[in-house]
């Protein structure tokens, strides 16, 4: 038989991961995609771009604090930000069910509008597609991004270096509890809210305070864990963090417990992880600390020589374990 | 309460691994029976610190490692009926049988779902009035109460669409098996804390009553399952045998009478075929006749070609203790989670998949 598609080619995870190499990698080979990270940096002329592009699928499209256009938004600006852009200007792309509430398409674009200006960024060129009912699901929004480099930074998946500390820039697993809680067959009364929101701000604080930011990147689908591993791939470097010090709120954790899920692997929509020169990393806390986007930053570990390409995990009680690549479907559909 | 973190307390948590290190206690061998154990004791990283001359061996305990592959080929042929919906727990979705695993199945297009619980499976019956809902019921007696919900609600309502294939397995004739194949020592047990939640702690008693070895039911967090191993440490140095129950927020005496009265009305005790073991005798749950109406095998023809074995993966010796998961040729390499060759590198809480996910070598 033919081979099929799989829903966990699009987990985030080492299935992801291989069916982007194997297969789509393969055919579009250049050195700038060849870098693998969530957004392209290139130059014009004297100009240093970033451009970047995602699609935002999640089911179901409202949910606790936020919505699909919430995300389609935010995501693309944490993308190019991720790289140290200033993000300049969206593209928006809709695929709309036949059928789909007004009513409700209004929320999404009012929600788009408000988060673009929030960052600062104007949505300026943009398609609409409606298909028959069932062949879509609801809405599906694509969003493209540009953003300009003005410096000559170089933050790249492949640039954390043994010694550097691993700072997050706050609570782990909150958009995927989030909506995992208010998905159909699971509805559980919690009080947990999407962490959706840019970065753009936080970013331009921290590069103001120091230039010795090595790597970014936003732990979205496959969650800290995957993230984690992926830098640690790209760099040919281990990665330890402390249990003890991951910041995870209760009730994302009893979330979890109850659903047996890892927040570890659990998608985040407003946090980033960076990997930074020992030196910096508490006056950089301290700074990312007095924004909103980064009030519960801390340093969760730090880079190695040892274990190339894995992530250990100390433990609590003074174990280790490592912790892996998300394997399968861990949650469809997350963004 | 917070509930977790106490049950974590890092401070607490070295005080007892001090205990345990400053004893000198006998070399042991210490078996988890529970899949939910093993990956407890990787996630939290105790094999690293209790002393070195302890070895922790995983049992038979996780439900997706044991279902046999004649099991799951019963599933792989419910769906070829016309109007079937499958649903299943996710975890059952990769498990390779004699043909193919049910994720191969659902993306050459036939209906299978994945549910949280047996309530999701009922209330798709109810939606699918013109289709034939199966539910594949797998697990220990764990699972079995809530399946034996589902089908006495079924009746009640009169839900004539929904059918379940019952695989359910009993712990305790597996134990019994284990032991007295010898291929193992095992100088203590950690019992099953859900398990036992539901027969009651009163069910453990034969382990050391009738084989001498002490057993500890217990949680699954590392205070709870280092407490436990510091308890069967502790009773076999002083060579005494007796069940602890250290779970004693969940486990009482005599377990869970509603649950065990609705698995008694439902279902009778049959042999069953687990994986690793073969059939073992009265370790297995049908559905009685009083529900017949509801049992996926007598209103389909369920029955199977011979199932085949997977070839040169040792889940079967992993299963009964004899080999830890690197032993195999295949662990790795060939045999990964994303390429599963046996149940135990499938299911998130078998051996395999513990020491490929959380082992740091």
């Amino acid at each position: 038989m033919a081979k099929k598609i799989l829903l966990s080619y699009g987990s985030g995870g080492v299935m992801m991961h291989r069916f982007i190499n194997d297969v789509i990698q393969k055919k579009f080979s250049n050195p700038l995609l060849d870098k693998l990270n969530d957004q392209s940096v290139f130059n014009i002329e004297k100009h240093r771009l970033a451009f970047s592009t995602d699609s935002y699928v999640v089911d179901p499209i409202f949910f606790p604090g936020g919505n699909i256009g919430d995300l389609a938004i935010n995501g693309t600006i944490n993308d190019l930000v991720m790289c140290g852009a200033k993000p300049l200007y969206l593209s928006v792309g809709f695929i709309i069910e036949e059928g789909f509430d007004i009513d409700s398409f209004e929320v999404i674009i009012d929600s788009m509008s408000n988060c673009a200006k929030k960052a600062g960024v104007n949505i300026i060129t943009g398609d609409t597609k409606v298909v028959q009912s069932g062949k879509a699901d609801k809405i599906f929004i694509n969003t493209s991004g540009i953003g300009i480099l003005e410096n000559d930074l170089n933050i790249s998946g492949d640039n954390a270096k043994p010694g550097d500390k691993v700072i997050i820039s706050g609570t782990i697993g909150d958009h995927g509890m989030a909506v995992l809680t208010k998905r159909e067959g699971i509805m559980i009364d919690s009080d947990i809210k999407s962490d959706t929101m840019a970065l753009n701000r936080l970013v331009e604080k921290m590069l103001i305070h120091t230039d010795k930011i090595h790597a970014m990147r936003d732990p979205t689908r496959g969650g800290v864990a995957t993230t984690l591993n992926e830098i640690a791939n790209q760099s040919d470097v281990g990665i330890t963090i402390y249990e003890k010090n991951l910041p995870i709120r209760e009730n994302v954790k009893a979330a979890c417990e109850m659903l047996g899920f890892d927040p570890l692997y659990v998608a985040n929509e407003g946090k980033l992880i960076a990997f930074v020169e020992p030196d910096i990393a508490e006056s950089l806390v301290e700074v990312m600390r007095s924004t909103d986007e980064g009030k519960d930053a801390c340093i969760i570990g730090e880079v190695i020589k040892e274990y190339p390409k894995k992530v250990i995990l100390k433990t609590s009680i003074g174990g280790s374990r490592v912790v892996s690549m998300l394997t399968g479907e861990q949650l469809p559909r997350i963004c | 309460m917070k509930f977790i973190t106490e049950f974590r307390d890092s401070n607490l948590a070295e005080s007892i691994i001090k205990l345990l290190r400053k004893e000198a206690y006998p070399n042991s061998n210490l078996m988890e029976f529970c899949g939910g154990h093993t990956v407890a004791i990787f996630r939290s990283g105790i094999r690293e610190v209790v002393p070195k001359n302890v070895k922790m061996l995983s049992g038979p305990g996780c439900p997706v490692c044991v279902t046999s592959n004649s099991d799951i080929d019963k599933a792989g042929k419910v769906v070829r009926y016309p109007d079937v919906i499958l649903t299943t727990f996710g975890d059952m979705m990769k498990v390779p049988g004699s043909y193919d695993s049910l994720y191969d199945l659902r993306a050459k297009g036939y209906d299978i779902r994945v549910v949280y619980s047996t309530i999701d499976a009922l209330k798709i019956a109810e939606e699918n009035k013109n289709k034939k809902i199966v539910f594949f019921g797998i697990g220990f007696e764990t699972t079995a109460p809530t399946i034996a919900a589902s089908i006495i609600e079924a009746k009640r309502r009169n839900i004539n669409n929904y059918f379940v294939i019952s695989v359910l397995k009993l712990t305790i004739p597996a134990i019994k098996k284990l032991l007295s194949l010898g291929e193992v020592k095992v100088n203590g047990i950690i019992g099953p804390g859900h398990v036992s939640t539901i027969t009651g702690a009163n069910d453990w008693k034969f382990l050391p009553d009738e084989y001498k070895i002490p057993c500890v039911l217990t949680g699954f967090e590392p205070l709870d399952i280092l407490l436990g191993i510091k308890s069967l440490l502790d009773m076999i140095k002083q060579n005494k045998q007796e069940l602890v129950t250290e779970y004693l927020r969940s486990v009482k005496p005599e377990g869970n009478i509603i649950a065990k009265e609705m698995i008694e009305k439902v279902f009778i005790v049959d042999d069953s075929d687990w994986r690793g073991f073969n059939v073992i005798e009265k370790s297995g749950l049908k559905i009685s006749k009083e529900f017949e109406e509801f049992d996926a095998e007598k209103v389909f023809d369920l029955k199977t070609e011979s199932s085949i074995k997977n070839c040169g993966c040792k889940c079967d010796e992993v299963l009964r203790g004899i080999i830890s998961p690197v032993e195999c040729s295949l662990f790795r390499e060939v045999c990964n989670p994303e390429n599963p060759l046996g149940p135990c590198m499938v299911s998130s809480e078998g051996a395999c998949a513990a020491y490929y996910n959380y082992y740091v070598e």
